[in-house]
């Protein structure tokens, strides 16, 4: 351990890694070393779930899709690529995929019975800064997700967090299909270079 | 093609509806470009996830942690040839295969037999179409093309052939899935260029769908020298 000791010792929320590097951990694990899949799991789980959660909303689906998720991580951590990008990103994509699965499934099953909810249900616009936490990589988040266009921050939160294709995101915005998905497009975009990440 | 890179974004954040994404994940293949958009995007998105940590109950580390103890991780998707363990070679080793697969075929482009065999459209239609379908395509040289459908929620895989070349005389196309590297025979495909065919057994637990060149009949094992291999995504 070579972390200063005054650091805390609870669950890492923040961004800058301190401990081991993620994709060691993850090389690690794929070799079956349980221990660095702790120590993964304690460094990225806060932010693997509260994303969960925050797609699937009900507590209880979110922790079957975090605890879906970490296992898949670790069947797969062999296949994590780094020339394709970080380890944090591979786990967030694998598990944000896993949400919206969840979701998307949902919402067939529930189609099934019931055929016409979903027109008037009202839509839940989440405000990002509301959850929002006081760490510092959370004001780099917030102050790159400033850096959109109020309706591209719109259109991307809607896609990432609400879980809803860029047809749906298109609608529940009142837009020309065509135009949410370049929304989607340049917001990520304008997210990436401000937090100077992926390039 | 502007069009189908434009979807880039909404691919890196899984906003794309089962047939776009079946599209984009083909025009990826041949888009270095928009792999490495989608690549650098999600690295943007990633970033997201900090703005909203939630602690998960200290129950569900306990829980995935032993879970985790029972079960094997996979090995890199850089496969060899192990015939003691039928282990298929990997995509690359299969690319020799595709010759042998492509072997006199004029057929590139062949509109959809009437003989097409029949099939039980309705389990067939139900992989094609579930939700979490996912999409493996495999083109050969002579213009062929083989397409695997696999719905995890349903367990079960449908492989789509265009204008594949007949096996040759008293030869089937056998398929198998792969279970841990152990291939189970899953069928075969009908006679003809065209064919839809749903396989039997459990392709939720597979790795992967194998297209062997088998005798009459099939075999035991499969013959590893013609394997085509779909590796599927875990």
């Amino acid at each position: 351990m070579s972390e200063p000791s005054s650091l805390p010792t609870g669950a890492p929320t923040s961004g800058a890694p301190v401990g081991p590097d993620l994709a060691d951990l993850l090389r690690a694990s794929a070799r079956g070393d349980q221990v660095a899949f702790a120590q993964l799991y304690d460094a990225t789980a806060a932010r693997v779930h509260g994303m969960a959660l925050r797609v699937v909303r009900d507590p209880a689906q979110a922790e079957e899709v975090t605890q879906e998720a970490y296992l898949e991580i670790w069947r797969t951590a062999a296949r994590f690529d780094p020339s394709r990008g970080s380890a944090l990103s591979w786990l967030l994509t694998l598990t944000h995929r896993k949400a919206v699965d969840r979701v998307r499934s949902a919402e067939a099953a529930s189609r099934r019975d019931t055929t016409y909810h979903q027109q008037n249900q009202p839509i839940d616009h989440d405000v990002t800064a509301e959850q929002a936490n006081a760490s510092l990589e959370a004001r780099r988040v917030r102050g790159a997700l400033a850096s959109l266009t109020a309706v591209q921050r719109e259109a991307v939160e809607l896609a990432y967090f609400g879980g809803y294709t860029h047809t749906e995101v298109a609608t529940m915005l009142q837009l020309p299909v065509g135009t949410a998905k370049t929304r989607i497009r340049d917001g990520l975009i304008r997210l990436r270079d401000a937090m100077g990440v992926g390039q | 093609m502007n069009d189908v890179h434009a979807l880039s974004g909404a691919y890196a954040v899984d906003a794309l509806d089962d047939i776009e994404r079946a599209q984009f994940e083909r025009h990826l293949v041949e888009c270095a470009e928009c792999r490495a958009e989608v690549d650098s995007l999600r690295e943007g998105a990633a970033m997201l996830a900090d703005v909203a940590p939630v602690a998960p109950p200290a129950a569900l580390r306990d829980r995935i942690l032993a879970e985790v103890a029972t079960v094997r991780p996979l090995p890199p998707q850089v496969v060899e040839v192990r015939p003691r363990r039928r282990r298929f070679p990997a995509l690359v080793a299969a690319a020799a295969a595709v010759v042998t697969l492509g072997v006199g075929a004029p057929i590139a482009y062949q509109a959809l037999s009437s003989d097409t065999p029949s099939v039980d459209v309705s389990a067939t239609e139900r992989v094609l179409r579930a939700a979490d379908t996912e999409k493996y395509v495999q083109r050969f040289d002579d213009g062929s093309k083989a397409t695997v459908y696999r719905s995890k929620a349903l367990g079960q895989a449908v492989i789509v052939t265009e204008g594949m070349a007949d096996p040759g005389e008293g030869k089937v196309y056998e398929l198998w899935l792969d279970h841990d590297g152990e291939m189970v025979a899953a069928g075969f495909m009908p006679k003809g260029p065209d064919n839809t065919v749903l396989l039997s057994g459990d392709a939720a637990a597979a790795e992967g769908v194998g297209i062997t060149v088998e005798p009459e009949g099939g075999s035991d094992e499969p013959n590893l020298e013609t394997a085509v291999v779909f590796a599927f995504d875990a």
